[in-house]
Protein backbone atom coordinates (compact mmCIF):
# COMPACT_ATOMS: atom_id res chain seq x y z
CA UNK A 1 0.00 0.00 0.00
CA UNK A 2 1.78 3.54 -0.99
CA UNK A 3 1.92 6.12 1.39
CA UNK A 4 1.71 8.58 -0.81
CA UNK A 5 -1.48 7.59 -2.43
CA UNK A 6 -4.16 6.70 0.32
CA UNK A 7 -6.07 3.79 0.49
CA UNK A 8 -7.86 4.25 -3.13
CA UNK A 9 -5.08 3.67 -4.98
CA UNK A 10 -2.44 1.38 -5.60
CA UNK A 11 1.03 1.81 -7.77
CA UNK A 12 2.69 -0.95 -9.89
CA UNK A 13 5.99 -0.39 -10.61
CA UNK A 14 8.62 -2.50 -12.94
CA UNK A 15 12.11 -1.38 -12.99
CA UNK A 16 14.80 -2.25 -15.50
CA UNK A 17 18.25 -1.65 -14.28
CA UNK A 18 21.08 -1.08 -16.76
CA UNK A 19 24.08 -2.01 -14.85
CA UNK A 20 27.88 -1.30 -17.05
CA UNK A 21 30.08 -4.72 -16.41
CA UNK A 22 33.42 -4.29 -14.85
CA UNK A 23 35.69 -5.75 -17.38
CA UNK A 24 38.74 -4.44 -18.85
CA UNK A 25 37.58 -4.01 -22.66
CA UNK A 26 34.42 -3.50 -24.75
CA UNK A 27 31.73 -6.05 -25.25
CA UNK A 28 32.71 -6.59 -28.97
CA UNK A 29 35.89 -5.05 -29.50
CA UNK A 30 39.08 -4.91 -27.13
CA UNK A 31 39.07 -1.09 -26.75
CA UNK A 32 39.35 -0.37 -22.85
CA UNK A 33 36.12 -0.09 -20.65
CA UNK A 34 36.95 2.74 -18.64
CA UNK A 35 35.04 5.67 -17.24
CA UNK A 36 36.54 9.17 -17.67
CA UNK A 37 38.86 8.56 -20.32
CA UNK A 38 39.96 11.57 -22.70
CA UNK A 39 36.97 11.82 -25.21
CA UNK A 40 37.26 8.70 -28.16
CA UNK A 41 40.16 7.71 -27.49
CA UNK A 42 38.89 4.55 -26.92
CA UNK A 43 37.41 3.99 -30.08
CA UNK A 44 37.98 1.23 -33.32
CA UNK A 45 36.42 -0.27 -36.47
CA UNK A 46 34.00 -2.21 -34.69
CA UNK A 47 32.54 0.41 -32.29
CA UNK A 48 32.93 2.99 -34.75
CA UNK A 49 30.44 0.43 -36.92
CA UNK A 50 32.74 0.75 -39.25
CA UNK A 51 32.47 -1.30 -42.66
CA UNK A 52 33.87 -4.75 -43.07
CA UNK A 53 34.10 -4.76 -39.29
CA UNK A 54 32.82 -7.71 -37.04
CA UNK A 55 32.04 -7.82 -33.63
CA UNK A 56 33.65 -11.05 -31.31
CA UNK A 57 31.83 -11.33 -27.97
CA UNK A 58 33.94 -10.81 -25.03
CA UNK A 59 34.37 -13.91 -22.46
CA UNK A 60 34.56 -11.29 -19.46
CA UNK A 61 31.25 -10.10 -20.24
CA UNK A 62 29.79 -13.23 -20.73
CA UNK A 63 30.95 -14.63 -17.59
CA UNK A 64 29.73 -11.57 -15.69
CA UNK A 65 26.48 -12.22 -16.89
CA UNK A 66 26.35 -15.45 -15.91
CA UNK A 67 27.63 -14.40 -12.32
CA UNK A 68 24.75 -12.30 -11.99
CA UNK A 69 22.05 -14.36 -13.30
CA UNK A 70 22.95 -17.11 -10.96
CA UNK A 71 22.96 -14.55 -8.13
CA UNK A 72 19.64 -13.54 -8.62
CA UNK A 73 18.40 -17.32 -9.16
CA UNK A 74 17.79 -17.17 -13.02
CA UNK A 75 18.20 -19.93 -15.53
CA UNK A 76 21.28 -19.23 -17.32
CA UNK A 77 20.13 -20.73 -21.03
CA UNK A 78 21.43 -20.92 -25.06
CA UNK A 79 20.72 -16.58 -26.02
CA UNK A 80 21.54 -15.04 -29.45
CA UNK A 81 21.81 -11.59 -30.23
CA UNK A 82 19.57 -8.89 -32.51
CA UNK A 83 19.97 -5.99 -33.48
CA UNK A 84 17.88 -3.41 -32.50
CA UNK A 85 17.53 -0.25 -35.26
CA UNK A 86 17.18 3.09 -34.43
CA UNK A 87 18.33 6.55 -35.83
CA UNK A 88 19.73 8.18 -32.41
CA UNK A 89 24.01 9.33 -32.65
CA UNK A 90 24.70 7.73 -29.88
CA UNK A 91 25.07 4.24 -31.37
CA UNK A 92 27.09 5.05 -34.74
CA UNK A 93 25.81 1.98 -36.60
CA UNK A 94 21.91 3.10 -36.19
CA UNK A 95 21.88 0.43 -34.36
CA UNK A 96 22.44 -1.22 -30.74
CA UNK A 97 23.42 -4.85 -30.65
CA UNK A 98 21.08 -6.37 -27.66
CA UNK A 99 19.35 -9.86 -26.75
CA UNK A 100 15.85 -10.27 -27.36
CA UNK A 101 13.53 -13.18 -27.40
CA UNK A 102 16.52 -15.42 -26.29
CA UNK A 103 18.34 -13.36 -23.45
CA UNK A 104 20.99 -15.32 -21.27
CA UNK A 105 18.96 -15.11 -17.94
CA UNK A 106 15.73 -15.40 -17.36
CA UNK A 107 13.25 -15.97 -14.22
CA UNK A 108 14.67 -14.90 -11.13
CA UNK A 109 14.27 -13.51 -7.84
CA UNK A 110 15.55 -10.76 -5.67
CA UNK A 111 14.64 -10.94 -1.95
CA UNK A 112 14.76 -7.74 -0.12
CA UNK A 113 15.92 -6.73 3.43
CA UNK A 114 12.38 -6.62 4.50
CA UNK A 115 11.19 -10.59 3.33
CA UNK A 116 9.84 -9.11 0.24
CA UNK A 117 10.32 -10.73 -2.54
CA UNK A 118 10.98 -9.06 -6.09
CA UNK A 119 10.43 -11.80 -9.39
CA UNK A 120 12.97 -11.03 -12.11
CA UNK A 121 12.08 -11.80 -15.63
CA UNK A 122 15.47 -11.83 -17.66
CA UNK A 123 18.53 -10.41 -17.28
CA UNK A 124 20.49 -10.05 -20.60
CA UNK A 125 23.35 -8.80 -22.42
CA UNK A 126 23.69 -5.57 -24.77
CA UNK A 127 25.96 -2.98 -25.50
CA UNK A 128 26.11 0.76 -24.16
CA UNK A 129 25.75 3.66 -25.70
CA UNK A 130 27.99 6.67 -26.57
CA UNK A 131 27.55 10.02 -24.46
CA UNK A 132 25.79 12.86 -25.91
CA UNK A 133 26.76 16.33 -24.55
CA UNK A 134 23.46 19.15 -25.41
CA UNK A 135 25.27 22.28 -26.64
CA UNK A 136 22.96 25.23 -26.53
CA UNK A 137 20.32 26.12 -24.37
CA UNK A 138 20.89 25.06 -20.19
CA UNK A 139 21.97 21.66 -21.78
CA UNK A 140 18.39 20.25 -22.28
CA UNK A 141 17.77 18.17 -25.11
CA UNK A 142 15.06 20.04 -26.54
CA UNK A 143 16.73 23.52 -26.69
CA UNK A 144 19.79 22.34 -27.99
CA UNK A 145 21.42 23.50 -31.26
CA UNK A 146 23.42 21.08 -31.51
CA UNK A 147 25.13 17.80 -29.55
CA UNK A 148 28.29 16.54 -29.39
CA UNK A 149 29.28 12.76 -29.32
CA UNK A 150 31.83 10.63 -27.35
CA UNK A 151 32.34 7.46 -28.57
CA UNK A 152 34.31 5.92 -25.41
CA UNK A 153 31.06 4.35 -23.76
CA UNK A 154 29.69 2.76 -26.96
CA UNK A 155 30.24 -0.88 -26.75
CA UNK A 156 30.64 -1.06 -22.95
CA UNK A 157 29.16 -4.18 -21.99
CA UNK A 158 25.89 -3.91 -19.86
CA UNK A 159 23.67 -6.52 -18.56
CA UNK A 160 19.32 -4.81 -18.15
CA UNK A 161 17.76 -6.43 -15.04
CA UNK A 162 14.34 -6.19 -15.60
CA UNK A 163 11.91 -6.86 -12.85
CA UNK A 164 8.56 -8.37 -12.74
CA UNK A 165 6.06 -5.39 -12.42
CA UNK A 166 5.63 -6.58 -8.51
CA UNK A 167 7.13 -3.38 -7.10
CA UNK A 168 4.34 -1.44 -5.21
CA UNK A 169 5.62 1.45 -3.20
CA UNK A 170 8.62 3.52 -4.38
CA UNK A 171 10.45 2.83 -0.83
CA UNK A 172 10.19 -0.27 -2.64
CA UNK A 173 11.82 0.73 -5.49
CA UNK A 174 14.66 1.96 -3.68
CA UNK A 175 15.15 -0.98 -1.38
CA UNK A 176 14.68 -3.04 -4.48
CA UNK A 177 17.31 -0.93 -6.18
CA UNK A 178 19.52 -0.67 -3.20
CA UNK A 179 19.92 -4.69 -2.70
CA UNK A 180 20.47 -4.93 -6.30
CA UNK A 181 23.59 -2.75 -6.24
CA UNK A 182 24.93 -4.60 -3.54
CA UNK A 183 24.22 -8.16 -5.37
CA UNK A 184 26.03 -6.75 -8.45
CA UNK A 185 28.98 -5.31 -6.49
CA UNK A 186 29.41 -8.18 -4.49
CA UNK A 187 29.17 -10.84 -7.67
CA UNK A 188 32.61 -8.65 -9.30
CA UNK A 189 30.29 -7.65 -12.07
CA UNK A 190 29.61 -3.99 -11.20
CA UNK A 191 31.05 -1.44 -9.18
CA UNK A 192 27.35 0.10 -8.60
CA UNK A 193 28.43 3.22 -8.72
CA UNK A 194 25.29 5.26 -9.46
CA UNK A 195 26.95 8.43 -10.09
CA UNK A 196 29.43 7.63 -12.60
CA UNK A 197 26.53 6.32 -14.55
CA UNK A 198 27.69 2.38 -14.46
CA UNK A 199 23.92 1.40 -12.53
CA UNK A 200 20.81 3.41 -14.28
CA UNK A 201 17.38 3.05 -13.53
CA UNK A 202 14.32 3.63 -15.95
CA UNK A 203 10.55 2.87 -14.04
CA UNK A 204 7.76 1.77 -15.31
CA UNK A 205 5.01 3.37 -13.47
CA UNK A 206 1.63 2.54 -13.60
CA UNK A 207 -1.77 2.86 -10.84
CA UNK A 208 -5.01 1.45 -10.19
CA UNK A 209 -7.51 1.26 -7.88
CA UNK A 210 -6.88 -0.65 -4.87
CA UNK A 211 -7.42 -4.08 -5.02
CA UNK A 212 -7.61 -4.22 -8.50
CA UNK A 213 -6.07 -7.08 -11.02
CA UNK A 214 -6.24 -5.34 -13.92
CA UNK A 215 -2.95 -2.91 -15.27
CA UNK A 216 -3.11 0.23 -15.47
CA UNK A 217 -1.70 2.29 -18.56
CA UNK A 218 2.14 2.51 -17.41
CA UNK A 219 4.54 5.47 -18.38
CA UNK A 220 8.49 4.35 -18.78
CA UNK A 221 10.58 6.98 -16.78
CA UNK A 222 13.98 7.52 -17.87
CA UNK A 223 17.11 9.29 -16.33
CA UNK A 224 16.70 8.11 -12.72
CA UNK A 225 20.36 7.91 -11.66
CA UNK A 226 20.10 8.40 -7.92
CA UNK A 227 18.44 6.68 -5.24
CA UNK A 228 16.64 9.84 -4.46
CA UNK A 229 15.84 10.41 -7.67
CA UNK A 230 14.11 7.00 -8.41
CA UNK A 231 12.00 7.81 -5.00
CA UNK A 232 10.64 11.38 -6.04
CA UNK A 233 10.42 10.14 -9.50
CA UNK A 234 8.01 7.60 -9.04
CA UNK A 235 5.69 9.15 -6.01
CA UNK A 236 5.70 12.45 -8.17
CA UNK A 237 4.16 10.35 -11.13
CA UNK A 238 1.79 7.92 -9.33
CA UNK A 239 0.55 11.25 -7.84
CA UNK A 240 0.20 12.86 -11.64
CA UNK A 241 -1.41 9.77 -12.63
CA UNK A 242 -3.54 9.82 -10.31
CA UNK A 243 -4.48 13.37 -10.48
CA UNK A 244 -5.32 13.06 -14.04
CA UNK A 245 -7.61 9.71 -13.83
CA UNK A 246 -9.60 11.60 -10.82
CA UNK A 247 -10.10 13.91 -13.35
CA UNK A 248 -11.17 12.06 -15.59
CA UNK A 249 -8.83 11.74 -18.04
CA UNK A 250 -6.58 8.90 -19.44
CA UNK A 251 -3.52 7.88 -19.21
CA UNK A 252 -0.77 7.97 -22.75
CA UNK A 253 1.53 5.63 -22.53
CA UNK A 254 4.64 6.88 -23.16
CA UNK A 255 8.05 7.79 -22.24
CA UNK A 256 9.27 10.45 -19.56
CA UNK A 257 12.17 12.17 -18.46
CA UNK A 258 12.29 13.16 -15.08
CA UNK A 259 14.20 16.62 -14.57
CA UNK A 260 15.82 16.44 -10.36
CA UNK A 261 16.49 20.17 -10.44
CA UNK A 262 12.42 21.00 -10.95
CA UNK A 263 11.42 17.81 -9.29
CA UNK A 264 8.75 16.50 -12.47
CA UNK A 265 8.23 14.28 -15.48
CA UNK A 266 7.80 15.70 -18.94
CA UNK A 267 6.89 13.48 -22.10
CA UNK A 268 10.15 12.72 -23.92
CA UNK A 269 8.45 10.87 -26.87
CA UNK A 270 5.45 8.01 -27.02
CA UNK A 271 6.36 4.86 -26.66
CA UNK A 272 7.41 3.07 -29.82
CA UNK A 273 6.29 -0.10 -30.59
CA UNK A 274 8.58 -2.70 -30.38
CA UNK A 275 7.86 -3.55 -33.90
CA UNK A 276 9.05 -0.38 -34.75
CA UNK A 277 13.04 -1.03 -34.09
CA UNK A 278 13.05 -3.56 -36.58
CA UNK A 279 14.95 -6.32 -34.24
CA UNK A 280 16.25 -9.26 -36.30
CA UNK A 281 18.93 -11.81 -35.26
CA UNK A 282 22.16 -10.31 -35.63
CA UNK A 283 23.98 -12.08 -38.43
CA UNK A 284 27.86 -11.22 -37.32
CA UNK A 285 27.18 -13.41 -34.32
CA UNK A 286 26.95 -16.89 -33.43
CA UNK A 287 24.31 -18.19 -30.89
CA UNK A 288 25.74 -18.54 -26.91
CA UNK A 289 25.58 -21.73 -25.28
CA UNK A 290 27.35 -21.95 -21.97
CA UNK A 291 27.68 -25.49 -20.93
CA UNK A 292 27.41 -27.09 -17.55
CA UNK A 293 30.75 -27.23 -16.16
CA UNK A 294 31.23 -23.35 -17.16
CA UNK A 295 28.18 -22.30 -15.65
CA UNK A 296 29.38 -23.93 -12.46
CA UNK A 297 33.26 -22.51 -12.47
CA UNK A 298 31.64 -19.18 -12.67
CA UNK A 299 29.02 -19.48 -9.46
CA UNK A 300 31.82 -21.35 -7.51
CA UNK A 301 33.69 -17.72 -8.53
CA UNK A 302 30.87 -15.97 -6.22
CA UNK A 303 31.74 -14.71 -2.66
CA UNK A 304 29.10 -14.18 0.08
CA UNK A 305 26.02 -12.67 -1.23
CA UNK A 306 25.12 -9.20 1.03
CA UNK A 307 21.83 -11.00 2.32
CA UNK A 308 24.13 -13.78 3.76
CA UNK A 309 26.63 -11.23 4.96
CA UNK A 310 23.85 -9.56 7.20
CA UNK A 311 22.88 -12.83 8.55
CA UNK A 312 26.85 -13.49 9.50
CA UNK A 313 27.08 -10.14 10.88
CA UNK A 314 24.13 -10.44 13.46
CA UNK A 315 25.36 -13.39 14.59
CA UNK A 316 28.05 -11.77 16.07
CA UNK A 317 24.97 -10.16 18.58
CA UNK A 318 24.33 -12.02 21.86
CA UNK A 319 20.67 -12.15 21.71
CA UNK A 320 20.32 -10.65 18.33
CA UNK A 321 20.78 -7.22 17.29
CA UNK A 322 18.35 -3.95 18.14
CA UNK A 323 16.64 -2.63 15.85
CA UNK A 324 19.38 0.21 15.20
CA UNK A 325 21.68 -1.84 14.91
CA UNK A 326 20.14 -3.74 12.04
CA UNK A 327 19.72 -0.22 10.11
CA UNK A 328 23.60 -0.31 10.43
CA UNK A 329 24.48 -3.77 9.35
CA UNK A 330 21.98 -3.15 6.18
CA UNK A 331 24.46 0.16 5.69
CA UNK A 332 27.80 -1.42 6.50
CA UNK A 333 26.90 -4.36 3.92
CA UNK A 334 25.48 -2.29 1.13
CA UNK A 335 28.52 -0.47 1.43
CA UNK A 336 30.92 -3.40 1.56
CA UNK A 337 32.36 -2.42 4.67
CA UNK A 338 31.58 -5.90 6.54
CA UNK A 339 35.12 -7.46 5.86
CA UNK A 340 36.69 -4.36 7.71
CA UNK A 341 34.60 -4.92 10.84
CA UNK A 342 34.82 -8.42 10.87
CA UNK A 343 38.53 -7.69 10.95
CA UNK A 344 37.99 -5.67 14.01
CA UNK A 345 35.50 -8.67 15.75
CA UNK A 346 37.79 -11.46 14.64
CA UNK A 347 40.98 -9.83 16.99
CA UNK A 348 38.27 -9.79 19.92
CA UNK A 349 36.67 -6.06 19.50
CA UNK A 350 33.09 -6.48 20.94
CA UNK A 351 30.53 -6.47 17.48
CA UNK A 352 28.30 -3.35 18.84
CA UNK A 353 31.89 -1.27 19.01
CA UNK A 354 33.08 -2.08 15.90
CA UNK A 355 29.58 -2.15 14.18
CA UNK A 356 28.96 1.30 15.96
CA UNK A 357 32.38 2.74 13.89
CA UNK A 358 32.19 1.13 10.76
CA UNK A 359 28.44 2.62 10.90
CA UNK A 360 29.09 6.01 11.75
CA UNK A 361 32.34 7.05 11.51
CA UNK A 362 33.71 4.51 8.82
CA UNK A 363 31.21 4.78 6.76
CA UNK A 364 30.66 8.97 6.36
CA UNK A 365 33.81 8.34 3.69
CA UNK A 366 33.12 4.97 1.76
CA UNK A 367 36.04 5.36 -0.80
CA UNK A 368 38.79 5.85 2.02
CA UNK A 369 37.22 3.44 3.91
CA UNK A 370 37.20 0.66 1.55
CA UNK A 371 41.32 1.72 0.86
CA UNK A 372 41.75 1.63 4.85
CA UNK A 373 44.43 -1.11 6.11
CA UNK A 374 41.84 -3.71 8.13
CA UNK A 375 44.73 -4.61 10.85
CA UNK A 376 45.29 -0.98 11.72
CA UNK A 377 41.43 -0.71 12.26
CA UNK A 378 41.21 -3.76 14.23
CA UNK A 379 44.22 -2.86 16.21
CA UNK A 380 42.87 0.93 17.11
CA UNK A 381 39.20 -0.61 18.19
CA UNK A 382 41.45 -2.89 20.70
CA UNK A 383 42.64 -0.04 22.11
CA UNK A 384 39.43 1.47 22.66
CA UNK A 385 38.00 -1.86 23.80
CA UNK A 386 40.69 -2.44 26.19
CA UNK A 387 40.46 1.79 27.66
CA UNK A 388 43.67 2.67 26.47
CA UNK A 389 41.98 5.23 24.23
CA UNK A 390 38.86 7.29 24.46
CA UNK A 391 35.96 6.97 22.38
CA UNK A 392 36.43 10.46 21.47
CA UNK A 393 40.30 9.52 20.71
CA UNK A 394 39.55 6.76 18.96
CA UNK A 395 37.54 8.76 16.42
CA UNK A 396 40.41 11.34 16.03
CA UNK A 397 42.91 8.41 15.23
CA UNK A 398 40.35 7.05 13.08
CA UNK A 399 39.96 9.81 10.93
CA UNK A 400 43.99 9.91 10.57
CA UNK A 401 44.11 6.26 9.89
CA UNK A 402 40.82 7.16 6.67
CA UNK A 403 42.95 10.08 5.51
CA UNK A 404 46.09 8.08 5.87
CA UNK A 405 44.75 4.93 4.44
CA UNK A 406 46.28 3.14 7.35
CA UNK A 407 49.29 3.37 10.18
CA UNK A 408 49.81 2.30 13.63
CA UNK A 409 47.48 3.55 15.61
CA UNK A 410 49.93 4.05 18.56
CA UNK A 411 52.07 6.07 17.02
CA UNK A 412 48.95 8.33 15.28
CA UNK A 413 47.75 8.73 19.34
CA UNK A 414 51.00 9.77 20.35
CA UNK A 415 51.51 12.24 17.34
CA UNK A 416 48.06 13.32 18.71
CA UNK A 417 49.20 14.19 22.15
CA UNK A 418 47.02 11.15 23.35
CA UNK A 419 49.79 9.44 25.34
CA UNK A 420 49.38 11.56 28.63
CA UNK A 421 46.30 9.29 28.97
CA UNK A 422 48.37 6.13 28.77
CA UNK A 423 46.71 3.63 32.05
CA UNK A 424 49.75 5.40 34.09
CA UNK A 425 48.65 9.26 33.69
CA UNK A 426 45.03 8.12 33.96
CA UNK A 427 45.66 6.52 37.45
CA UNK A 428 47.17 9.26 38.41
CA UNK A 429 44.37 11.66 37.36
CA UNK A 430 41.70 9.50 39.24
CA UNK A 431 44.22 9.14 42.45
CA UNK A 432 44.16 13.09 42.29
CA UNK A 433 40.38 13.38 42.15
CA UNK A 434 40.43 11.34 44.91
CA UNK A 435 42.17 12.84 47.14
CA UNK A 436 40.34 16.16 46.40
CA UNK A 437 37.12 15.14 47.55
CA UNK A 438 37.26 12.75 50.47
CA UNK A 439 34.03 12.69 51.33
CA UNK A 440 32.64 11.92 47.94
CA UNK A 441 35.05 9.28 47.79
CA UNK A 442 34.07 7.76 51.52
CA UNK A 443 30.22 7.49 49.96
CA UNK A 444 31.76 5.53 46.88
CA UNK A 445 33.50 3.05 49.19
CA UNK A 446 30.27 2.67 51.13
CA UNK A 447 28.91 1.84 47.72
CA UNK A 448 26.60 4.77 46.83
CA UNK A 449 26.14 4.16 43.07
CA UNK A 450 25.77 7.69 42.03
CA UNK A 451 29.47 8.83 43.55
CA UNK A 452 30.75 6.29 40.31
CA UNK A 453 28.66 9.26 37.51
CA UNK A 454 30.21 11.75 40.00
CA UNK A 455 34.05 11.00 39.53
CA UNK A 456 33.93 9.98 35.78
CA UNK A 457 32.41 12.87 35.22
CA UNK A 458 35.18 15.00 36.76
CA UNK A 459 37.85 12.66 35.56
CA UNK A 460 36.30 14.08 32.05
CA UNK A 461 36.01 17.39 32.82
CA UNK A 462 40.14 17.05 34.16
CA UNK A 463 40.98 15.10 31.17
CA UNK A 464 39.10 17.40 28.63
CA UNK A 465 36.75 14.48 27.15
CA UNK A 466 40.18 12.13 26.57
CA UNK A 467 39.23 9.63 29.36
CA UNK A 468 38.30 6.17 28.76
CA UNK A 469 34.70 6.09 30.60
CA UNK A 470 35.56 2.12 31.09
CA UNK A 471 39.06 2.75 31.90
CA UNK A 472 37.88 5.26 34.84
CA UNK A 473 35.72 3.02 36.41
CA UNK A 474 37.75 0.05 36.88
CA UNK A 475 40.57 2.34 37.87
CA UNK A 476 37.58 3.76 40.88
CA UNK A 477 36.54 -0.18 41.70
CA UNK A 478 40.60 -1.23 41.94
CA UNK A 479 41.08 2.19 44.50
CA UNK A 480 38.01 1.38 46.28
CA UNK A 481 38.96 -2.38 46.81
CA UNK A 482 40.01 -4.08 50.00
CA UNK B 1 13.19 -1.93 -23.12
CA UNK B 2 10.16 -4.75 -22.53
CA UNK B 3 9.69 -7.47 -25.11
CA UNK B 4 5.96 -7.41 -25.84
CA UNK B 5 6.16 -9.78 -28.83
CA UNK B 6 9.06 -12.02 -30.54
CA UNK B 7 10.99 -10.43 -33.76
CA UNK B 8 9.61 -13.59 -35.37
CA UNK B 9 5.62 -12.25 -34.67
CA UNK B 10 3.13 -13.07 -38.08
CA UNK B 11 4.68 -11.79 -41.20
CA UNK B 12 1.84 -9.41 -42.48
CA UNK B 13 0.78 -11.46 -45.98
CA UNK B 14 0.73 -10.24 -49.17
CA UNK B 15 -3.03 -8.84 -49.27
CA UNK B 16 -2.23 -7.16 -45.32
CA UNK B 17 0.51 -5.50 -47.27
CA UNK B 18 -0.57 -1.73 -47.51
CA UNK B 19 0.79 1.34 -49.13
CA UNK B 20 0.17 2.74 -45.19
CA UNK B 21 2.48 -0.27 -44.29
CA UNK B 22 4.75 1.17 -47.12
CA UNK B 23 4.69 4.47 -45.65
CA UNK B 24 5.53 3.67 -42.07
CA UNK B 25 8.76 1.50 -42.81
CA UNK B 26 10.01 3.97 -45.22
CA UNK B 27 9.63 6.67 -42.38
CA UNK B 28 11.54 4.56 -39.65
CA UNK B 29 13.94 4.16 -42.33
CA UNK B 30 13.93 7.58 -42.69
CA UNK B 31 13.51 7.42 -46.58
CA UNK B 32 11.22 10.33 -48.43
CA UNK B 33 9.86 8.21 -51.02
CA UNK B 34 7.47 9.93 -53.94
CA UNK B 35 4.39 9.00 -54.78
CA UNK B 36 5.39 6.77 -57.52
CA UNK B 37 8.04 4.77 -55.42
CA UNK B 38 5.54 4.05 -52.97
CA UNK B 39 3.80 2.65 -55.35
CA UNK B 40 6.70 0.76 -57.03
CA UNK B 41 7.78 -0.14 -53.55
CA UNK B 42 4.59 -1.36 -51.86
CA UNK B 43 4.79 -3.68 -55.04
CA UNK B 44 8.37 -4.63 -54.88
CA UNK B 45 8.04 -5.54 -50.87
CA UNK B 46 4.91 -7.46 -51.55
CA UNK B 47 6.90 -10.16 -53.84
CA UNK B 48 9.60 -10.18 -51.32
CA UNK B 49 7.04 -11.18 -48.83
CA UNK B 50 5.26 -13.73 -50.97
CA UNK B 51 8.51 -15.73 -50.55
CA UNK B 52 8.00 -15.81 -46.83
CA UNK B 53 4.31 -16.41 -47.40
CA UNK B 54 5.94 -19.76 -48.77
CA UNK B 55 8.15 -20.83 -46.29
CA UNK B 56 4.90 -19.80 -44.04
CA UNK B 57 3.04 -22.06 -45.60
CA UNK B 58 4.65 -25.46 -44.99
CA UNK B 59 4.36 -27.70 -41.79
CA UNK B 60 6.95 -26.69 -39.86
CA UNK B 61 5.58 -28.74 -36.59
CA UNK B 62 9.15 -30.13 -34.68
CA UNK B 63 11.81 -27.64 -37.24
CA UNK B 64 13.56 -26.06 -34.17
CA UNK B 65 13.88 -21.87 -35.37
CA UNK B 66 17.47 -21.22 -37.13
CA UNK B 67 19.36 -18.61 -34.85
CA UNK B 68 21.84 -18.77 -36.92
CA UNK B 69 23.14 -20.67 -40.32
CA UNK B 70 26.36 -21.54 -39.38
CA UNK B 71 26.06 -24.89 -36.72
CA UNK B 72 28.91 -22.98 -34.44
CA UNK B 73 28.02 -21.71 -30.78
CA UNK B 74 30.48 -19.21 -28.41
CA UNK B 75 32.64 -17.76 -30.99
CA UNK B 76 34.47 -15.58 -27.91
CA UNK B 77 37.77 -13.91 -27.59
CA UNK B 78 39.64 -13.22 -24.21
CA UNK B 79 38.97 -9.80 -22.20
CA UNK B 80 42.15 -8.83 -23.32
CA UNK B 81 42.75 -4.85 -24.44
CA UNK B 82 43.65 -4.19 -27.95
CA UNK B 83 44.98 -1.15 -29.34
CA UNK B 84 42.16 1.94 -30.05
CA UNK B 85 42.62 3.88 -33.19
CA UNK B 86 44.02 7.49 -33.20
CA UNK B 87 41.84 10.33 -32.08
CA UNK B 88 42.65 12.17 -34.88
CA UNK B 89 42.52 9.37 -37.77
CA UNK B 90 39.12 9.02 -35.95
CA UNK B 91 38.41 12.60 -36.03
CA UNK B 92 38.88 13.12 -39.72
CA UNK B 93 36.50 11.01 -40.53
CA UNK B 94 33.90 12.96 -38.81
CA UNK B 95 32.65 15.78 -41.19
CA UNK B 96 32.06 18.27 -38.08
CA UNK B 97 34.00 18.19 -34.81
CA UNK B 98 34.25 20.12 -31.28
CA UNK B 99 35.74 19.57 -28.48
CA UNK B 100 37.13 16.20 -29.58
CA UNK B 101 33.76 14.84 -29.69
CA UNK B 102 31.63 14.26 -32.88
CA UNK B 103 29.29 17.11 -33.63
CA UNK B 104 26.04 16.19 -34.58
CA UNK B 105 22.57 18.11 -35.50
CA UNK B 106 19.77 18.69 -33.15
CA UNK B 107 18.42 15.81 -31.96
CA UNK B 108 14.84 15.01 -30.91
CA UNK B 109 12.60 12.17 -29.75
CA UNK B 110 14.46 9.17 -30.70
CA UNK B 111 16.64 7.84 -27.98
CA UNK B 112 15.98 4.37 -27.51
ZN1 LIG C 1 36.24 -0.60 -30.14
Amino acid sequence: MSTTLGDDWEMVIGLEVHCELLTATKLFCGCRNAFGDEPNTNVCPVCLGLPGSLPVLNTGAVERAMAIGTALGCEIRPSSFHRKNYFYPDQPKDYQISQYDEPINTGGRLELPDGSVVGITRAHLEEDTGKTLHVGEGGRIHAADHSLVDYNRAGVPLVEIVSEPEIRTAAQARAYVAELRAVLVATGASDGRMEEGSMRVDANVSVRPAGNEVMGTRCEIKNLNSLRSLTRAIEYEADRQVALLDAGGTIDQETRHWDEEAGRTSTMRSKEEANDYRYFPEPDLVPLAPGAEWIERVAAGIGPLPAERRLALAALFDGGPTPAQRDQILAVVDLGLDPLLRSATDAGVPATLALARTANEVATDTDAALRLERTSFATLLGLEANGTLSATQTKAVLAVLLERGGGDPGGIAAELGFESLSSGSLAATVADIVAAHPDEWARFVEGDKKMTGFFVGAVMKATGGNANGKAVTAELARLAAP
Amino acid sequence: MTVENGPAGAHPSTAALSRADVVHVARLARLDLSEDELELFTGQLASVLDYAADVAALDLTGVRPTAHPLPVVNVLRDDVVAPSLERDIVLAMAPSVEDDRFSVPRIVGEEP
